[in-house]
């Protein structure tokens, strides 16, 4: 249990922030192994007996805890379909830290694909925190399909953090929502492609209950020869406020193509899209030469700034 | 110091050249308060703009300091000891007011060191330092900023182009205060601003009139502002406050 290499521990620190044997809960997994599992008296985590993955099931009114659940993959050529499921017990108010690194070295390529499904109970609040970070010399590639399902119960709020910065040739996000009455959803993606790249993401968020809301940002930055396409539909089916918001620079040759999209099946439903794709305002660049820095120390503060 | 030396400056406008400067020939001295003044387009903000590097002469060159920087890049005129506060301060999403000052500064500044700049301009430092300096700021405490970040920079040669548009009137006030505080207390480092408010003449050592791109005077305050007195190269303040009323920062 628990040995990793220096690549895996780099990786562990790059997606969870982990530099040891984390607090709480978790589930550890590295080349489609457990290497390590902690549940605790309030989080009980449950290898899955039918498919590869875990069932997570935190009890009804669990306060600040945490669950660490991150995969690192550093064997080229490694395909791998994991389900992982969360349960959360009415009331309860916890963390979920998730994320995914990949380093391939090797020609092969490399393709983790976790699909996250979260039963919200009543009430209920997390914030989940998800990172993917590949790197690697080899030229195979570093793939990551996450799927996530989310089923808010009444007055359940979700917060989502969702962080690919660095090293992912092709990924493709699907995120689906459930609300019902008085439950929140935000969304709040950073987004960072560059080389040849390619980054889709899809939301549909149902607001299905009166008083629901949800509000899903995505900021962006495509350089090189990437593309990105930010697919964000909210579907309103009752009095319910919805926000979506694609935020992006692009630079090179990078392309976005952001495709908002809002369905009002309810007179009462607040649905508002924007949308601003550009590249970076020359005034920007000229206000931070005037500080004393060149013109790529000023470009890498701006798109530091913008993905913060 | 900085000399202009035949400096001219061409655009070319729907195929045809236009003259923004003409054949300017200007000596900034050190430790000077120096206001440039003049009509509506004859070519004040131009003249910054070239000094900081923002537009390349088509003509002429231009020294500081002894050397020739008619062809140095903004970053590096920055670096010799030339700073530059923007008419229309540039807002940047995510960056906040501590990271611009920290820029500014070029070092690792303390969060108490970085107030210090706010405090100097009027703003409660508690309240902005973590700001970001993005549309959520009113124009008012943007130009604020704006001026703390050249404060943090203490260059050699600071320009503000226009430091009163598109402030209140309260804060004009201030704003005079904190130039003459910066006027008390630089040391082998001038300050030229681009102004028409008579309250800033007021303040200058010597005043530049710019008309039709042409140096029309330059002298001792003493000498020019009475010449300029009642015209569009010195409103007075309740203009100001005519031009701003109902503006808020």
């Amino acid at each position: 249990m628990m040995k990793l290499d220096e690549i895996q521990k780099r990786l562990l620190e790059e997606v969870a922030d982990l530099h040891n044997v984390p607090e709480g809960a978790f589930n550890i997994r590295s080349n489609s192994e457990a290497v390590g599992r902690k549940s605790t008296a309030n989080i009980e985590i449950v290898p899955k007996k039918d498919v590869a993955g875990i069932d997570i099931h935190i009890k009804p009114f669990t306060k600040n805890e945490s669950v660490h659940i991150p995969v690192v993959m550093t064997q080229s050529g490694l395909k791998e379909l994991v389900y992982n499921d969360f349960y959360i017990g009415e009331g309860a108010d916890v963390v979920i830290v998730a994320g995914c690194g990949i380093d391939n070295c090797g020609t092969q390529d490399s393709e983790h694909d976790g699909i996250h499904r979260f039963f919200v109970g009543k009430n209920a609040k997390i914030k989940y925190v998800e990172k993917h970070y590949g790197s690697g010399s080899g030229s195979g590639k570093r793939i990551l399909n996450p799927g996530t399902e989310v089923y808010q119960e009444e007055g359940s709020m979700v917060e989502m953090e969702m962080v690919q910065i660095k090293g992912v040739d092709d990924t493709e996000r699907t995120t689906t929502a459930e609300l019902k009455a008085g439950a929140r959803l935000v969304v709040r993606e950073r987004l960072m492609t560059h080389g040849s790249q390619r980054a889709i993401s899809t939301y549909v968020v149902s607001l299905n209950g009166e008083g629901s809301s949800a509000d899903v940002v995505s900021r962006s930055v495509a350089r090189d020869n990437s593309f990105q396409k930010f697919d964000a539909k909210i579907v309103g089916n009752a009095a319910c406020q919805g926000h979506t918001e694609c935020d992006s620079i692009i630079m090179d040759n990078g392309k976005i193509l952001a495709v908002p999209g809002l369905e009002a099946n309810c007179l009462d439903a607040a649905l508002v899209h924007e949308a601003a794709i550009g590249k970076i305002a020359g005034d920007q660049l000229i206000k931070l030469m005037t500080l004393g820095l060149t013109e790529q120390e000023a470009e890498e503060q701006i798109i530091n700034g913008f993905l913060k | 110091m900085l000399k202009l030396n035949n400096v001219s400056f061409l655009v070319n406008d729907e195929g045809q050249d236009k003259e923004i400067i003409r054949n300017i020939n200007i000596e900034i001295p050190d430790n000077k308060l120096i206001v440039v003044t003049g009509p509506n387009g004859g070519g004040k903000s131009t003249l910054a703009r070239l000094i900081a590097g923002i537009e390349k002469p088509t003509q002429g060159s231009i020294i500081f300091n002894g050397e020739d920087i008619t062809n140095m890049s903004i970053t590096d005129r920055a670096r010799k000891g030339i700073s530059f506060a923007f008419q229309q301060p540039v807002r940047f999403k995510g960056i906040d007011v501590m990271d611009l000052i920290r820029i500014a500064s070029g070092k690792q500044l303390s969060v108490s060191d970085a107030c210090q700049y706010l405090s100097l301009v009027g703003l409660c430092a508690r309240d902005y330092i973590n700001r970001e300096v993005n549309a959520s700021l009113s124009g008012g405490e943007l130009k604020r900023i704006e001026i703390a970040t050249v404060l943090a920079r203490g260059a050699q040669l600071s320009v503000f182009d226009e430091p009163e548009a598109g402030i209140d009137l309260w804060s004009f006030k201030n704003l005079i205060e904190v130039f003459e505080n910066i006027k008390k207390t630089i040391k082998n480092g001038s300050i030229l601003i681009i102004s028409h408010q008579e309250r800033i003449l007021n303040i200058a050592d010597e005043i530049l009139v710019l008309k039709n791109g042409k140096l029309e005077h330059q002298g001792k305050k003493e000498d020019v502002l009475p010449l300029l007195l009642g015209t569009q190269s010195a409103v007075v303040e309740c203009n100001k406050k005519e031009a701003w009323k109902g503006e808020n920062i």
